[in-house]
């Protein structure tokens, strides 16, 4: 019993100090919560970090494996290609050896004959030569010619007026007047007269004869078309003896020309060039340059300027690009849409206004 | 209206005389009557008004020789101003008197009817026709081997007449056995026949490749080369146009001409003559190295490049200097090296000089941009190209700039040259539409040098490395 009195008495201080001491911790508890919380989220965090590590690490890995399967793949189509292509550049090589060597072999043995050509360039020349010398010699000729008739006929002038003045002759006894005694030397006209003839009577005139003929010269080739390297066989050929085949048969086998199909016998872009040939002919030929326009086109004279779309650089915009006059909702102030502030025009206004009293707006 | 009077007044006192009993009167009248209508061709027609012509001819056909020379004589005064009066001559049946004329004794009377017909066949084809109708030819080919020399001139004179209307004619000049006694008298000294000659021979020889032909086989090669050296201008005006029409129809014609070594001869005569009397023989090279590559080399080893530039820088008319651009620009357009012996001779900036030039005629402005373009076109020759990149007009500095673009990726030395010689800034400086042709040239050749060179070389480099300089910060150390 006492102490049940004992205990009434601190009963009383026992749930004082109960509620004190509950009450002091109250303060702390607050505190010691909160850093318990603390410690529990930051501790919280770490696991959580650690597994996202962990994550992070597998994840690379897993990505890692599937972008060298990727550029696996890549590499291998770049390598097929870089095979492909050094493959066709070989064919390509080979077959332009090939074709260099048939062009350069057809071409001497079918088409041209580069050292006849020069053979007859330099006979053209030499016959040439020939020619300005023959030509020259001819000119001095006719001058020597034209020099020696004229002095001919000044010869025969004189001597013809000395034969009509055969008269003036000196005798024994008479000086004649060319043979005056105070000269020491007789005029050349004395000897003249002495040596002249006196004339006779006018006898009917000598044709005169042609001149040289000049045809004897150079001679004149008669081969009128072109001249061909010649591939006939030698004029007197002895008859082989044996059974052999007919030699005209022979050569024509051997000598058949080149019969190329028609695939062979245009080059392959015979096309191309021939229009390019085509377009310098009409360059070369036309008079004015400027191309004809359809008169159509005519008042058609303004320059194209394109839009703003096209004239871009960066091309079209991506789908889905925002620009500067869309409507962006979440960025309004608020939800009210514009209030009218004009009224409206007053089509419905009047409506159950009027005088019947149906459908009264209230 | 009172010289008119004055003329018949003439007429009527001279046509009695023409019927007056004493010969040597009407002699001395047709005379008269014969000068009067020579001078001028209204007194002419005066006398074909006059109705004197029907008198004539029938007096023709009777008189003595001196009379059938004074009618003759009237005659052709009056039929050679014009076609109407010709054919008036023709109407009144004067060709067939004048065609028995021609087979009178007398050489005088034959030369005065053939003279006669001459003129009137030369006006056109037509009387030329009628004159073959009457059957003149046959006797002018008798008259051709007669002795006298004058005769001779006139038959041929008049055969060329009747020959350069039209083939038919030709060719029945030919059938006549013409072509035989023209070639034996190319052969003849007379400077005046061989001028007939000759030209009756390129009238003949014009019309197609037949007659060339024909006139070729008499051999009148290498005769011909001769005339072109005879004193007279003429007769080498007229050798030379005989080549050219031969060799104008085929490449084969052409061939023997060269072969024969007419060329060189040509150019010769070129070279000693100067005007009108060129002409035929720039033609000739002309049309020789038209035909095919081979000939333009012949024409070239010839000796036919310098020649024809410098006729084409000092003659002063323009039809010769158009005539020597259309030969150097067949010479110069087969192959590179056709182009580059053309070019080597400095040509190409006098015919440059020539379309430029305000002054010339349009056919030489015509005929050089031709020969220009067609050179240009094959030319590979870079040191005669550069002249042309400083003052051409455009469309010919497109190509020109195109041909440097495919000489200069494979040639390093001329690479060299191009930049030394200042060829690289010019073609920095021509301005180009992006993407037109002339751009893609000038890309090409800027592909051959290395950036550097090409920025260099660009207008307006000192302003922006100036700029550079500008705004330089020197290290403060």
């Amino acid at each position: 019993m006492a102490t049940l009195a004992r205990l009434q008495a601190r009963s009383k201080s026992i749930a004082q100090q109960y509620y004190y001491r509950n009450s002091v911790v109250d303060i702390f508890r607050k505190k010691e919560n909160d850093a318990a919380i603390k410690i529990q989220s930051w501790f919280r965090g770490c696991q959580v970090r650690a597994y996202i590590r962990y994550l992070h690490r597998v994840a690379t890995i897993i990505q890692k494996r599937w972008r060298g399967y990727l550029g696996r793949q890549q590499y291998q189509v770049i390598v097929k290609l870089a095979y492909y292509t050094m493959k066709m550049n070989l064919y390509n090589a080979m077959a332009v050896r090939i074709q260099r060597r048939w062009r350069g072999y057809k071409i001497r043995k079918y088409c041209f004959n580069y050292y006849y050509l020069k053979e007859y360039l330099k006979a053209v020349s030499e016959t040439n030569d020939a020619i300005r010398e023959a030509l020259e010699e001819f000119a001095e000729m006719k001058e020597r010619e034209e020099k020696k008739a004229d002095l001919e006929r000044e010869e025969k002038e004189r001597d013809y007026q000395a034969r009509k003045m055969h008269y003036l002759l000196s005798t024994k006894q008479i000086p004649g007047i060319y043979n005056s005694p105070f000269r020491k030397d007789p005029d050349p006209w004395e000897l003249r007269l002495q040596k002249a003839k006196p004339l006779t009577h006018r006898r009917p005139e000598v044709k005169r004869k042609r001149s040289i003929c000049l045809s004897d010269w150079l001679a004149c080739t008669s081969a009128r078309s072109f001249p061909r390297s010649g591939i006939l066989p030698p004029i007197d050929r002895k008859r082989c003896q044996g059974p052999f085949r007919d030699i005209s048969e022979v050569l024509e086998q051997r000598y058949k020309p080149l019969e190329p199909t028609l695939r062979v016998a245009e080059p392959i872009d015979g096309l191309t060039e021939a229009r390019a040939q085509l377009q310098k002919q009409e360059w070369a030929r036309n008079v004015n340059d400027n191309m004809f326009l359809p008169f159509s086109s005519y008042h058609k004279n303004k320059k194209y300027v394109p839009t703003m779309h096209l004239s871009s650089k960066y091309g079209p915009d991506v789908y889905g690009t925002q620009h500067f006059r869309d409507e962006n909702p979440k960025r309004w102030i608020c939800n009210k849409d514009f209030q009218t502030v004009l009224p409206s025009f007053d089509l419905f206004s009047k409506y159950g206004k009027m005088y019947s009293k149906a459908g009264q707006i209230v | 209206m009172d010289r008119q009077f004055y003329v018949f007044s003439v007429m009527a006192l001279l046509r009695p005389l023409l019927l007056d009993v004493v010969p040597t009167i009407q002699q001395t009248a047709a005379l008269a009557l014969g000068r009067l209508a020579n001078y001028n061709d209204d007194l002419a027609e005066a006398v074909v008004k006059g109705d004197i012509l029907p008198q004539l001819v029938y007096s023709l056909a009777e008189q003595n020789r001196f009379y059938k020379k004074a009618a003759a004589f009237v005659l052709r005064a009056v039929g050679k101003h014009s076609p109407q009066l010709a054919q008036a001559i023709v109407d009144c049946g004067a060709l067939d008197t004048l065609v028995i004329c021609l087979e009178d004794f007398d050489p005088g009377v034959k030369e005065a009817a053939a003279w006669a017909l001459g003129y009137i066949a030369r006006h056109n084809a037509e009387l030329s026709q009628a004159v073959v109708d009457a059957g003149a030819v046959p006797l002018l080919v008798l008259c051709i081997q007669e002795p006298e020399i004058a005769l001779k001139r006139i038959a041929v004179s008049a055969l060329s007449d009747i020959a350069k209307h039209s083939p038919e004619l030709a060719q029945t000049v030919v059938d006549a056995g013409v072509i035989a006694h023209l070639a034996q008298m190319i052969l003849n000294p007379d400077a005046k026949l061989k001028r007939q000659v000759l030209s009756a021979l390129s009238q003949i020889a014009k019309h197609s490749v037949d007659l060339a032909e024909m006139v070729v086989e008499a051999e009148i090669f290498p005769v011909v080369l001769t005339c072109l050296k005879d004193k007279d201008e003429y007769v080498k005006k007229n050798a030379s146009t005989l080549i050219r029409e031969i060799a104008k129809h085929t490449p084969e014609l052409s061939q023997l001409i060269v072969n024969a070594g007419g060329v060189a001869a040509v150019i010769d005569c070129i070279g000693s003559c100067k005007g009108n009397i060129r002409l035929p023989g720039i033609m000739l090279l002309g049309y020789v190295a038209a035909h095919s590559e081979n000939l333009a080399m012949a024409v070239i080893i010839s000796k036919g490049v310098p020649q024809l530039s410098l006729c084409l820088s000092e003659e002063p008319e323009d039809h010769i200097k158009a005539a020597a651009a259309w030969a150097l620009g067949h010479i110069g357009r087969h192959t590179p090296e056709h182009a580059r012996a053309v070019a080597v001779t400095n040509t190409l900036p006098v015919l440059l000089s020539l379309y430029m030039s305000t002054e010339s005629s349009e056919d030489l402005q015509v005929k050089s941009k031709k020969a220009i373009k067609n050179i240009l076109q094959k030319c590979t020759y870079l040191p005669a190209l550069e002249p042309f990149l400083y003052d051409a007009p455009p469309n010919i500095l497109k190509h020109v700039v195109g041909q440097f673009s495919k000489v200069l990726p494979h040639d390093s030395k001329a690479r060299r040259l191009f930049v030394t010689s200042g060829g690289l800034k010019k073609v920095q400086e021509i301005k180009a539409e992006p993407g037109s042709l002339l751009q893609e040239y000038i890309n090409s050749i800027n592909n051959c040098y290395p950036e550097e060179i090409v920025r260099y070389y660009s207008p307006g480099y000192s302003e922006t490395l100036l700029q550079r300089v500008d705004s330089y910060q020197p290290l403060t150390n």
